[in-house]
């Protein structure tokens, strides 16, 4: 099976983030298989996939958590092997990470939350550090909440402190780990319309991890499909929809069997039940 | 029997790595160090986390530990006529041995696994790795303030356990068994020397390293789950119990 190809019309210069022939594998299994991507610059690039096909582990690489095997990751022109941990660090300050649980410090409130790049990072007045923070709370509607501990707040209101948190230092790059999940339907309306605005507004480019498809399909300008450590597709959310791929076709329309088996791999199913004396792997507690 | 031996070898080979390691971690905690106490702040905060808050259980099990010195030491005494002996003996043992040894162990328990649980779940909760990608680091931001706050309070703590110690001896002695009080005092303080101070200190001050180094080391190294958490808080009490006993030995043995 061989790569779909970039989308279409984009050159070298536009791509913010450009992943070469990349391979991964943890212990034996191997996640990623020479994927080729490209992110453009000023645009929403979904990520999308069946779960357990390495989606986070292709956010940790690019931001540099952990080091591929083989191949090139290049974010806004810097090669990622070559960067040492200072260089690493100054490139991470360009961008702002939305985690799949809000990943919010516990022991600060959600004001001082948002503030936290700003104190670690500049040497602002605080009046200037105030005025920053209740903007960006303000743009994700939670500056009536400033005072509030991340305990106290639902999931939904925990993301959008996470995100007004993510954004607090302006970066170029807003890199968004399953936005979605877990949300009620009030809350996923709200931070898809963040994400959209913020990308517009704001002139960033915005990395969005998912397998909420028709949610992503709304927002996304460039989508890619992975599966077994693969792009099976990529293109325009329509195209996608388009596609008459079979894998496409059971992810996009969400069946349940197909090329990606609901079965997890397992021995014939009559032999395992007629075997005799397997040994019980219950243990008792 | 080989098998028995190849276990004990792989083993012993297996501690000195994890050893090593936490060489190497504490080589990093100090390389950091002078820019952290730049950051008086965060280090002030955890002083009280890991020494104010511990206050309460150091100066009652330090009043009980006092006390129950004082009846046994009367009644050994008593036995040979030297009761007014009772607070210098008490004192020294106190200043030298239990003071920093129990405080130890009860900051361990305490201090210790409050850190080693709080680093633990900010692990498996990514807030460690969100720090990360604010370009924070987290052994900078989170784990040598918990742990300069640890260094410093395990001293004060010793010292607090001892004088409250002190203080039972001397409610047993002089109050309720009626040793005149002028005794007790002049044989305590022609008894206790500079030296036996700096004893008891310096164990407190390394006791306080190890401790300290020991809950930190854990708590960020932990399984990002409520297992691995639950075993880090586990191992921070049974390694600096046995790191502080052990440490105890070899100081005791130094300084004598």
């Amino acid at each position: 099976m061989s790569d779909a190809p970039a989308p279409v019309g984009v050159g070298e210069s536009g791509n913010l983030v450009e992943i070469r022939d990349l391979y991964y594998s943890v212990g034996r299994r191997p996640v990623f298989s020479g994927l080729n991507i490209n992110m453009r610059r000023g645009r929403i690039t979904a990520i999308m996939g069946p779960s357990g096909t390495g989606k986070t582990t292709l956010l940790r690489l690019m931001t540099g958590q952990i080091r591929p095997d083989r191949g090139t990751i290049i974010v806004d022109g810097l090669d990622l092997a070559g960067l040492n941990r200072a260089g690493l660090y100054g490139l991470r300050r360009r961008m702002g990470m939305l985690f799949q649980n809000g990943a919010l410090l516990t022991d600060l409130d959600v004001f001082e939350n948002v503030a936290f790049p700003l104190r670690e990072h500049t040497d602002l007045p605080e009046r200037l550090i105030r005025h920053i923070v209740l903007t960006k709370l303000h743009a994700v509607g939670l500056r009536g909440a400033a005072q509030m501990y991340p305990a106290e707040l639902s999931g939904g209101m925990a993301r959008r402190v996470a995100l007004a948190r993510a954004m607090v230092m302006d970066p170029d790059i807003l890199i968004y780990d399953e936005p979605f999940a877990g949300l009620d339907p009030i809350s996923l309306g709200v931070i898809l319309r963040l994400i959209r605005q913020m990308n517009d507004a704001l002139g960033i480019t915005s990395i969005v991890v998912s397998h909420d498809v028709q949610e992503l399909s709304t927002i996304a300008d460039d989508s890619y499909l992975l599966s077994e450590g693969r792009v099976v597709a990529s293109g325009s959310p329509e195209e996608l929809h388009a596609n008459t791929s079979e894998v496409v076709r059971q992810f996009m329309n969400g069946m349940a069997d197909g090329p990606v088996p609901f079965h997890f791999p397992a021995p014939d199913y009559s032999a395992q039940l007629l075997a005799r004396g397997e040994r019980r792997r219950r243990r008792r507690i | 029997m080989i098998t028995l031996l190849r276990e004990l070898w792989r083993s012993t080979r297996e501690a000195l790595v994890q050893l090593g390691r936490v060489f190497l971690f504490f080589l990093q905690l100090l390389a950091f160090t002078p820019a952290a106490l730049m950051r008086m702040r965060l280090i002030v905060h955890q002083i009280f986390n890991a020494g104010a808050l511990s206050l309460v259980i150091i100066m009652t099990c330090g009043l009980f530990v006092g006390m129950v010195l004082g009846l046994l030491g009367y009644d050994l005494l008593s036995r040979v006529g030297s009761e007014e002996v009772l607070g210098a003996g008490a004192a020294l043992a106190l200043t030298k041995q239990l003071g920093p040894v129990m405080t130890a162990l009860l900051f361990a328990g305490r201090a210790g696994t409050a850190l080693a649980s709080e680093i633990g779940l900010m692990r498996a909760t990514d807030q460690l790795s969100a720090m990360q990608m604010m370009a924070v680091d987290p052994v900078r931001r989170v784990v040598l303030p918990r742990f300069l706050g640890g260094v410093v309070a395990m001293p004060c703590l010793t010292a607090i356990f001892i004088s409250i110690g002190i203080f039972g001896v001397q409610l047993v002695g002089i109050q309720q068994v009626g040793i005149d009080s002028g005794s007790f005092w002049s044989q305590m303080r022609s008894a206790v020397e500079l030296d036996d101070i700096r004893e008891g200190m310096v164990k407190g001050c390394v006791f306080g390293v190890a401790c300290s180094l020991i809950a930190v080391y854990e708590g960020y190294n932990s399984l990002p789950t409520a297992e691995g958490v639950g075993r880090a808080t586990t191992r921070t009490v049974v390694i600096s119990s046995v790191a502080t006993l052990l440490l105890n030995f070899m100081l005791t043995a130094f300084m004598l």
